[in-house]
């Protein structure tokens, strides 16, 4: 029970705000992309007409469908993710004529650039959006789907598994190949198992919470009670083992214990979770040569400089080069750090635009992750709450990967920087997470709250 | 492009970036405070008014903590039950009890009813109001059949739970 609090009869909708601050993004993409352009080209790109076109629609668009779906959902998360994907595209288009002007010095064909897939991806992600708050428009509905999510999550985990469809991209089983098109279904795995989890967290918490032994002055849980922790650990490990992802290993496992800390608010889970983490790392660093390889790299890239160190080593200098204001956009050397376009596009950013600007990026990531929790802290029903943390968790938890990958304070993992990186399955997951989470926050912030369905149950007679 | 331009530029768009950055935080910032401002100057006026209890004229116009009489409780404590160790402090506006997600004491207690009591300040003393409840509202060992005023320190039973007016 949180502390009783009087809540408000009415409550500003925000809608304008939110329309403001769309424009400000706006603003900062398109003076983003014309600056490109200029310093790189001397003129704006055709592009930018169809990048203003398409961008503006898509702002427009969504900004209507929150007004008319979601009317009283959180004003500055929208605002927020469009900056970020709109500054992602921005460097990607940059990137894109980068490699133009390195394919025209070789003499090689100019590759196809890849700002239009990534902005068709944008638009699908903005349509997925759309519909989840028009589908979902009430999200404990959702807890009905716990086992469903659970089996269709653990299904598409594996799906790379399969023979004739699954792909291994740089080492990593993590793709789905149909034609043309491939798909880490990872992505959408993360938010149907977020809700796999505070379905059964709601109806188990009280059981992992109160039942409980001491030992060494620890209150730990039954043995029993310890299954599911165990069961997501061995789960995380299988897909380090078999498809070889350390990072979406390590998502799923830190989901899971944050998710059980904030429903049984037990710090010994943590601390299992935290014991269990150390010895699967362990475990991985001994058994698995990949796994060595990282940590050796991450301990001392310049060893291994021409070689597995080349990309965190290149990343290192771009980063430095671009020191506290950057170099600017298109006036620095991002292209030297390989795949600088999905997985190292933060290194891209901090050379570009240096500490200052890497620093509002981070702040955006701050903002979004507080404003999913306030979302989950107001929520008035457990399992929105518990869903709401764990989207927040998955989003700062692949930040914080990334960028400490990146920049080299952690080892680095294979996981896509939320709405900055090249990368279609990523993006359209983090949308459909976004509507989640204003669908949560919209029905938090509505005055005319829908009473709980427990309430419906009748009182019990008292015998006196 | 000249060097001045391109450092312009370059500034310029960090700038930009954190003005972005400012916005969105001053949004925040104004939305942390919405709730507990006055009432806005929006609002519709039928939602404005106070909830129609006997004593809605007595609420509209209470400037409470200058008001209030000594002896007057400050506080309500939850002694036994599930929220036991909870302390609502006492204001101007009424206290609601019940199951329902909207009371301001939500009891989670299959005793208490949807919309169990109603406890509404009066010319200084807390009144207990039972809303048609099935197990009634108790003031000691006795079920109340009307407004009551509470005293001090006695307990009041809600359901389950227990809780009586401190100062």
């Amino acid at each position: 029970m949180s502390v009783p609090t009087e809540l408000p009869a009415w409550q500003p909708t925000r809608r304008n705000a939110e329309a403001g601050l769309l424009v400000v993004a706006l603003v900062i993409g398109l003076a983003a992309w014309a600056n490109v352009d200029l310093v790189m080209l001397g003129e704006l790109s055709p592009t930018f007409t169809v990048f203003a076109i398409v961008v503006i629609a898509l702002a427009i668009v969504a900004h209507l469908g929150v007004r008319f779906a979601a009317t009283y959902a959180d004003p500055v998360l929208l605002p927020a993710v469009f900056m970020l994907n709109l500054l992602g595209l921005t460097m990607i288009h940059r990137l894109d004529l980068g490699e133009d002007v390195r394919a025209i010095s070789n003499g090689t064909a100019t590759p196809s650039p890849d700002v239009t897939t990534q902005l068709t991806w944008t638009a699908l992600g903005a349509a997925l959006f759309l519909l989840t708050l028009l589908v979902v428009r009430d999200h404990r509905r959702l807890q009905r789907y716990t086992y469903t999510s659970l089996f269709i999550g653990l299904l598409l985990l594996v799906l790379p598994l399969a023979p004739g469809i699954g792909a291994t991209i740089n080492g990593a089983t993590l793709w789905v190949r149909v034609g043309p098109f491939s798909f880490q279904p990872a992505e959408l795995a993360k938010i149907l198992l977020t809700i796999f989890f505070a379905g059964y967290l709601v109806v188990k918490k009280d059981s992992l919470a109160l039942v409980r032994t001491k030992v060494l002055g620890l209150e730990l849980p039954r043995g029993r009670d310890l299954g599911p922790l165990l069961v997501a650990w061995l789960v995380s490990l299988g897909v380090l083992v078999f498809e070889r992802d350390l990072g979406t290993s390590l998502l799923f496992f830190g989901l899971f214990v944050g998710m059980l800390y904030i429903a049984t608010q037990r710090i010994s889970w943590v601390v299992l979770g935290g014991l269990l983490f150390i010895a699967g790392s362990f475990g991985a660093y001994f058994a698995f040569n990949h796994v060595r390889v990282r940590v050796q790299v991450w301990l001392d890239p310049f060893a291994y400089q021409s070689e597995q160190g080349y990309q965190i080593v290149q990343s290192i200098f771009g980063l430095s080069s671009g020191g506290l204001l950057g170099s600017g956009w298109g006036q620095g050397f991002p292209l030297f750090v390989p795949y600088a376009k999905s997985d190292f596009i933060i290194s891209a950013f901090g050379e570009e635009l240096g500490y200052t600007g890497l620093a509002a990026i981070l702040m955006l990531y701050a903002i979004i992750v507080t404003r999913g929790m306030r979302a989950s802290v107001a929520c008035r029903d457990p399992f929105g709450t518990l869903v709401a943390a764990g989207l927040s968790i998955v989003l700062a938890l692949q930040v914080f990967v990334v960028v400490g990958g990146v920049t080299r304070l952690i080892p680095l993992t294979g996981l896509t920087t939320p709405f900055l990186a090249a990368g279609g399955s990523a993006l359209i997951a983090n949308w459909i997470m976004i509507a989640l989470l204003l669908r949560i926050s919209d029905t938090s912030r509505r005055p005319d709250a829908i009473v709980l369905s427990p309430d419906d149950a009748l009182t019990q007679v008292m015998r006196l | 492009m000249s060097d001045l331009a391109l450092t312009l530029l370059r500034l310029g768009f960090l700038i930009l970036l954190w003005v972005g950055v400012f916005a969105i935080i001053g949004v925040l910032s104004r939305d942390l405070r919405a709730p507990r401002d006055a009432k806005p100057a929006g609002m519709p006026p039928a939602i404005a008014a106070a909830p129609p209890t006997p004593q809605s004229k007595q609420s509209a116009k209470a400037p409470r903590a200058t008001k209030r009489k000594r002896g007057a409780p400050t506080m309500l404590v939850v002694t036994e039950g599930a929220l036991s160790g909870t302390v609502v402090p006492l204001g101007s506006a009424p206290i609601t009890m019940g199951r329902a997600s909207d009371s301001t004491l939500v009891l989670d207690d299959d005793y208490a009813s949807n919309r169990h009591a109603r406890l509404y300040p009066h010319e200084g003393k807390w009144i207990v109001e039972d809303l048609g409840s099935t197990n009634g509202t108790w003031i000691e060992r006795t079920r109340i059949t009307s407004p009551t005023v509470i005293p001090n320190n006695v307990p009041l039973k809600v359901g389950r739970s227990t809780m009586e007016l401190r100062r």
